[in-house]
C-alpha cells in the first residue's frame, strides 16, 4: 500500500467541489470513493490500486442508505448495507432475487460491511488482475496484453469476452438488477442522471480498463427497481465450488412472468461466465409465449450461450451455464407466488 | 446430542478431561509468536521474487530506503556471507530447505526471498518493500511433471519385489489397471507464519511457532555460526501447523541477522500469499495401480508406482508405497517410486504426507476391484485383512482393521446401500455411499521430561513438547496426574520452550506416543524415592509429607522400540526424529480405521456435497478421547477438503502461484461440512510403547478421499481418478 490523501466530505455537494478543484489541480490524480472497503482496501494493499486520493462517502452515507417501497417502486440507497437489503421483508416478499443474491455472496461479515454502490462495482477477481507481479493486463496496465488468456483461466469469462481481456465480473446482486431492468441514479459534477442499469458496465472489447459508463467523479445514489408478477417471481441460483463464501462459477438471475405454464415475460441474467453483468436477451425473446417446459428451457440455455467463447480451462462453463439456466428457470417457474 | 461423543473410560480409554489452556484461548489471552510484545520492536516485511527461476541483476534500493521509517533492507548484497549453509533436513541436517537464506542472486522458485525490509512500522515496511527495483535475469522454469526441464529419476530405496506380480497379474481373473493423482496443496493454518527475534548482548531468544523448536534453536546456530547454548526458542501455542511448522525455514536466520544489524526487536509476520512460499507443502504425486484377486476376492498381485515431485536443491520422495504394499496379504508385490525435480520450492510435510495422496490410488483401485469381482467394498477388505504384512512376514504389533469397518459401517447404515451405482437418489439429487481404509504408522521416538511434587500436592510437569492444538498440555497434566494419584487441577504444565528437557518433533502423530513414557518414567522414579511401588495406589502426597520433604523432581528420558544407540544425543541436537510403522526390523505398528462418507450429487448442476461421514479408527491407548476426538474429526474435515476444493494453481510459463490467498485457494466453509462423526475403537497394544498409544493426529485424513471417490462413483456411476473432484469432471455424466 502507498501513502495516499485522505478526504470525507459532509455532503454530497462537498464532495463534488472537492473532486472538482482536486481535477483542476492536476488532471492525472487517480481519485477512489470509499464506502465498505471490502475490495478496495484489499487491492491497495496488494500495490493493484495506487489512488493518489481516497475519498470516504461514509459521512454522506447515511442519506442514502435507504430501503423504501413507493407503491410497487423498490428504492434502494446505494450506501446500504448488503445485509440489510438481504433480510428486508419487502425485499424477501417482492423481490425474491435481489434478497438472495445478496444472501448467497460474500460472507456476514462482508455482508455487514459492503455496500450496494460498492457492491456492482467490484472488480474483476483474475487472478492475474490482481498480482502487480504479471504485467500483462491490459484492465490495469492498457497495451499490456492478457496473462489469463493462456495461463489458468477456470475462473474466467465465456461471453463478452475480447482479446484484450477475458477477465469475469464477480458479482451476484448486479445480476438482480439486470433481471429486474433496474434503473440506477448517478450524481456528479453535472448533476444527477438516471440510467438503465444495463448500461453501467462495459464489455471490456479494446479497452478492458474501462469497466463502467460513471463520468469522471460520478457516484451511484441508488437504485430503481419496478415491481410486478416477474419481480415477485424471481429467483437467483449460485453454483459454486463451496457453499457459502465463494464466488459463482456460474449463476443464473431469472424474473419470470407466467400465464398458466405460458411465459408472458422472462428475463434472464448470467454472472460468474461473463465479463459483465449480462442478460441473456435471445433466449427470453425464445421464451415469451411459450410453454415452459425441459425442452424450452433446453432451448433457452443453447441460445445463451451461442456467442461463447471458452479458453484452456473454463470450457465447461458453458455446458454448466447451461444446466443452470434450465434448473433455475424450472424452479422459477415452480415457485409459490401470489398473483394480483 | 443423541449419545455421548465421547466413549466410556475403561481400559484403554482415557478420560476426557477439557484442555487444559481452553480458558486462555476462548478469552483471547493465549499468547502466540506474534502475540509477545516487545519494546522496541522494529517490524519487517518480507519481499519474495516474482520469476520462477534466474538471476537478480540488480537492485534499486532507492525508493524503498527514501521512506521515512525504514531502517535496513537486507539483500543477498547486503549481507554477503552473514548467514550459513546448514544442510537440509533430508541430509541430516535442520533446514526444511537447501537454499541459503538471501545466499546469493540466484532464484530458484517463485516466492523465493529476495529482500527483508526492517522498519518503524509494518505499514512502512511493506511500503517500502513494493517499492523495491528488482531487476531479474529471467530463465525458463519446469513447473511440474510435464515440464521440459524437469529431471526424472528413480528412487531405489522405495523399491519393492515380492514374488512375480507379472505372471500373477495375468493369469488373474479380476484386474484393476488404473492411474491417480493428487494435487499440489499448501498450508493454510490460521496462525500466520510469524518470527521475533531479539538479542540480549551474545544471546538471541526467537519466538516463533513450531513442532520442534530445539530443530530451530540447533540450525539457527549453524547459520549464525554462534554456540546453540546463546538461543533460546520459546513458543507456548501454536495455531496450527500440520507439518508446516516443523522445520527450519529461511526467515527465521532473516530476523536474527536484522535484529542483530538494527539492535532492536525484529517482528516479522508473512503474509498469508508468502505462506505459500516460505514452508513445506503437499506437491502433486502420479499414481499407477494395478491390482489381481482371484474368484474368491483375493488380492493375488499388487503393483503401486508412484510419481513424486520435489525442487532442484532438495532430492526427497515419500513413498507411501512401502506402506499401501503392506496393507493387505498378497503373494506377489512389485512398486517404485520416481521423482522428478523442478523449479519450485522443496516440498515436505503435510499430515498424512505420504498416506494421503498413496491411500487415495490405492483405496480407489480396491472399490474398483470390489466392483468388478462383485464384491461388497468392505467384504473385499476382510477376505484380504492380515495379521502379518506380506513383503517381509513381519506381524502387526494389533490390528483392529476390520472392527473399525465394522463399527463405522454400523454407525453409517453401510447395509442399507444398494450397490448399484446411480441406484439411490433424492429428489434432484443423486445419493452415493463410500467407504475406504485408513493407515497411519505407529511412530515414536525417544523424549525425556521433569516432574516435581510438591508436599502441598501441587505436581509440575516439563517437557519440550509442542502445544498445537492437539492437545499436548492436557496429555501432560493428564499422564502426570494418572500416574502420580493426583486431581488434574493439581498439577501444571511447561512446554514448547528449548530451556525445558527435549521432547520429540511434534510430527508423525508421534508426540504423545513419545513423551507420555517420559513423563511417566519421571512420575515412576519419584514414586520410588518416596518408597512407592510403581503400580500401586500409595498416596503420593501423604508419603511426602511423611518423609517431610518440600519438593521432590524427577528426571527421565526414555528411548523407542528399534531406534539406533545415538539417538539420546541425537534428541540433545534438536535431531530426534520418529522411527516405527514399517521401519523395524521385527514388526510393523500401524493405526487402521475406516471411513464412509455420503456424497450428493445434483442431478443438472453437478455440484458434490459431502452431508456426512463416519469414521471409526483404533488407535491403541485413547489418553483423552476429547482432544482424540477434535483431531480426528479435524482431520476427516481436511480430507474433505482436499479431496474436493484444496488445489494450488501453478502457472506453467513461470510456476508461479496464482492463487495464494484464501480467496482462492479454496478451505471448506461450515456449510459444506455436515455430520462428521468419529468413533474411537478400543485397542490394546503394548509393544508400541509403554503408553500403549499409536497417535491420532494425522489419520482421520487419510482415507476420505478415496471413500469420497467412491462414493461419487456410486452415486453416479464415474469413477474419478484425479483430486480434487469438481463440478467440470461429471459435467456430462449424469
Amino acid at each position: 500500500m502507498q501513502p495516499f490523501q485522505y478526504i470525507r466530505p459532509a455532503s454530497l455537494a462537498e464532495m463534488v467541489m472537492a473532486e472538482r478543484e482536486a481535477r483542476s489541480r492536476d488532471a492525472a490524480a487517480r481519485t477512489a470513493y470509499i464506502a465498505g472497503g471490502t475490495t478496495l482496501v484489499d487491492l491497495m494493499k496488494l500495490n493493484v490500486e495506487q489512488p493518489d486520493r481516497v475519498v470516504d462517502l461514509n459521512a454522506i452515507a447515511p442519506a442514502f442508505s435507504a430501503i423504501t417501497l413507493d407503491g410497487s417502486t423498490l428504492r434502494l440507497g446505494a450506501f446500504a448495507k448488503m445485509a440489510a437489503v438481504a433480510d428486508h421483508p419487502a425485499v424477501i416478499g417482492g423481490f425474491p432475487v435481489i434478497a438472495e443474491s445478496l444472501s448467497l455472496a460474500a460472507s456476514a461479515q462482508l455482508r455487514n460491511m459492503a455496500s450496494l454502490g460498492g457492491n456492482v462495482l467490484q472488480r474483476t477477481r483474475c487472478a492475474y488482475y490482481g498480482d502487480p507481479a504479471w504485467t500483462a493486463c491490459n484492465k490495469r496496465a492498457p497495451g499490456s496484453g492478457c496473462a489469463a488468456r493462456d495461463g489458468v483461466n477456470r475462473q474466467h469469462a465465456v461471453l463478452g469476452v475480447s482479446d484484450h481481456c477475458i477477465a469475469s465480473y464477480p458479482g451476484d446482486f448486479a445480476q438482480a438488477l439486470m433481471a429486474l431492468d433496474a434503473t440506477v441514479i448517478l450524481v456528479g459534477a453535472e448533476g444527477t442522471r438516471s440510467v438503465p442499469f444495463a448500461s453501467l458496465h462495459r464489455e471490456p472489447g479494446d479497452t478492458p480498463d474501462a469497466e463502467t459508463t460513471l463520468r469522471p467523479g460520478e457516484v451511484i445514489t441508488e437504485f430503481v427497481v419496478d415491481g410486478g408478477p416477474w419481480a415477485r417471481r424471481s429467483r437467483y441460483l449460485k453454483i459454486r465450488d463451496r457453499q457459502s463464501y465463494e464466488f459463482a462459477v456460474a449463476s443464473v438471475a431469472v424474473a419470470l412472468d407466467l400465464v398458466g405454464d405460458t411465459v408472458r415475460d422472462v428475463r434472464i441474467a448470467l454472472g460468474g461466465v461473463a465479463t459483465v453483468p449480462w442478460r441473456a436477451y435471445d433466449a427470453e425473446t425464445m421464451l415469451r409465449g411459450r410453454s415452459l417446459d425441459e425442452a424450452a428451457a433446453a432451448d433457452a440455455a443453447e441460445l445463451a450461450f451461442a456467442s461463447a467463447v471458452s479458453h484452456t480451462h473454463n470450457a465447461f462453463k458453458i455446458p454448466l451455464g447451461r444446466s443452470a439456466i434450465v434448473r433455475a428457470l424450472l424452479e422459477t417457474a415452480a415457485m409459490e407466488v401470489r398473483r394480483d | 446430542m443423541t449419545e455421548p461423543l465421547f466413549p466410556q473410560p475403561t481400559g484403554t480409554m482415557g478420560r476426557p478431561y477439557r484442555r487444559y489452556e481452553a480458558h486462555e484461548k476462548v478469552n483471547g489471552t493465549a499468547t502466540y509468536a506474534s502475540d509477545v510484545r516487545l519494546a522496541g520492536t522494529a517490524h519487517a516485511y518480507l519481499l519474495a521474487s516474482k520469476i520462477g527461476r534466474g538471476r537478480i541483476e540488480a537492485f534499486d534500493l532507492t525508493a524503498a530506503l527514501a521512506v521515512p521509517g525504514v531502517v535496513d533492507i537486507l539483500t543477498h548484497e547486503t549481507v554477503g556471507g552473514q548467514i550459513r549453509q546448514t544442510p537440509s533436513l533430508y541430509t541430516g541436517g535442520y533446514a526444511a530447505d537447501s537454499v541459503r537464506p538471501l545466499g546469493s542472486a540466484d532464484v530458484a522458485y517463485w516466492g523465493q526471498p529476495v529482500a527483508l525490509v526492517v522498519a518503524d512500522s509494518y505499514e512502512a515496511a511493506r511500503e517500502a518493500a513494493q517499492k523495491i527495483d528488482v531487476a531479474y535475469a529471467v530463465a525458463e522454469a519446469a513447473s511440474s511433471f510435464d515440464s521440459g526441464g524437469a529431471e526424472h529419476s528413480e528412487l531405489e530405496q522405495h523399491a519393492l519385489r515380492v514374488g512375480d506380480f507379472d505372471g500373477a497379474f495375468a493369469a488373474a481373473p479380476f484386474k484393476i489397471d488404473a492411474h491417480y493423482s493428487t494435487p499440489v496443496q499448501h498450508h493454510n493454518a490460521m496462525e500466520l507464519f510469524a518470527t521475533q527475534c531479539v538479542w540480549d548482548g551474545d544471546r538471541l531468544t526467537v519466538y516463533e511457532p513450531g513442532q520442534y523448536l530445539n530443530n530451530i534453536k540447533y540450525g539457527l546456530a549453524e547459520q549464525l555460526g554462534i554456540d546453540p547454548e546463546r538461543i533460546r526458542v520459546v513458543n507456548a501455542y501454536v495455531g496450527g501447523a500440520f507439518g508446516a511448522k516443523g522445520f527450519l525455514t529461511q526467515r527465521t536466520a532473516l530476523v536474527a541477522l536484522a535484529a542483530r544489524r538494527v539492535g532492536r526487536p525484529v517482528k516479522l509476520v508473512a503474509t498469508r500469499e508468502q505462506g505459500f512460499f516460505l514452508s513445506a507443502y503437499r506437491a502433486e504425486t502420479r499414481h499407477h495401480v494395478q491390482l489381481a484377486a482371484d474368484q474368491e476376492g483375493r488380492l493375488l498381485a499388487h503393483r503401486h508406482e508412484g510419481w513424486e515431485l520435489t525442487s532442484r536443491a532438495d532430492l526427497l520422495a515419500f513413498g507411501g508405497n512401502g506402506m499401501t504394499v503392506r496393507l493387505y496379504a498378497c503373494p506377489n508385490i512389485e512398486s517404485r517410486v520416481n521423482v522428478a525435480r523442478v523449479d519450485r520450492s522443496t516440498p515436505g510435510f503435510m499430515r498424512g504426507p505420504a498416506e494421503v495422496p498413496y491411500a487415495f490410488a490405492l483405496e480407489t483401485a480396491l472399490d474398483e476391484l470390489a466392483y468388478a469381482a462383485g464384491l461388497d467394498p468392505v467384504e473385499l477388505r476382510r477376505i484380504n485383512d492380515t495379521d502379518v504384512e506380506p513383503v517381509g512376514g513381519l506381524p502387526y504389533t494389533s490390528r483392529s482393521l476390520m472392527q473399525c469397518f465394522d463399527a463405522a459401517g454400523a454407525a453409517f447404515g453401510w447395509p442399507d446401500r444398494t450397490a448399484e451405482p446411480g441406484s439411490m437418489r433424492d429428489g434432484d439429487w443423486r445419493v452415493g455411499w463410500g467407504c475406504a481404509a485408513a493407515f497411519y504408522p505407529a511412530y515414536a521416538a525417544s523424549s525425556s521430561a521433569r516432574v516435581r511434587l510438591h508436599a502441598d500436592g501441587r505436581v509440575h510437569v516439563a517437557s519440550g513438547g509442542h502445544e498445537l492444538g492437539q492437545g499436548m498440555y492436557t496429555m501432560m497434566a493428564q499422564v502426570a496426574a494418572e500416574r502420580l494419584g493426583v486431581p488434574m487441577d493439581r498439577v501444571s504444565v511447561s512446554l514448547g520452550d528449548t530451556d525445558l528437557p527435549p521432547a520429540i518433533v511434534a510430527g508423525g502423530s508421534s508426540s504423545t506416543t513419545s513423551v507420555a513414557p517420559a513423563i511417566m518414567a519421571a512420575c515412576d522414579a519419584i514414586r520410588r524415592r518416596l518408597g512407592l511401588d510403581e503400580g500401586s495406589q500409595g498416596d503420593v502426597v501423604a508419603a511426602m509429607v511423611a518423609s517431610g520433604t518440600g519438593m521432590v523432581e524427577e528426571y527421565a528420558e526414555t528411548r523407542a522400540h528399534g531406534e539406533a544407540p545415538d539417538t539420546m544425543r541425537r534428541l540433545h541436537r534438536g535431531q530426534a526424529a520418529p522411527s516405527g510403522g514399517i521401519h523395524l526390523e521385527d514388526r510393523v505398528q500401524f493405526a487402521l480405521g475406516a471411513q464412509f462418507v455420503e456424497v450428493r450429487i445434483h442431478a443438472r448442476t453437478r455440484e458434490i456435497r459431502v452431508p456426512r461421514a463416519v469414521g471409526a479408527f483404533a488407535a491403541g491407548r485413547i489418553i483423552n478421547p476429547r482432544t482424540a476426538h477434535g483431531q480426528l474429526v479435524g482431520g476427516m474435515i481436511w480430507g474433505i477438503s482436499s479431496a474436493l476444493m484444496e488445489h494450488t494453481d501453478i502457472d506453467p510459463r513461470n510456476a508461479g502461484y496464482i492463487n495464494a490467498n484464501l480467496a482462492d485457494y479454496l478451505l471448506p466453509v461450515n456449510a459444506d461440512i455436515g455430520t462428521v462423526q468419529a468413533i474411537m475403537v478400543p485397542e490394546v497394544d503394548d509393544l508400541v510403547s509403554p503408553a500403549g498409544v499409536k497417535g491420532v493426529g494425522e489419520i482421520g485424513t487419510v482415507g476420505t478421499a478415496a471413500a469420497i471417490s467412491n462414493a461419487v462413483h456410486h452415486a453416479i456411476g464415474k469413477r474419478l481418478r484425479d483430486l480434487p473432484l469438481r463440478i467440470e469432471h461429471i459435467l456430462e455424466d449424469i
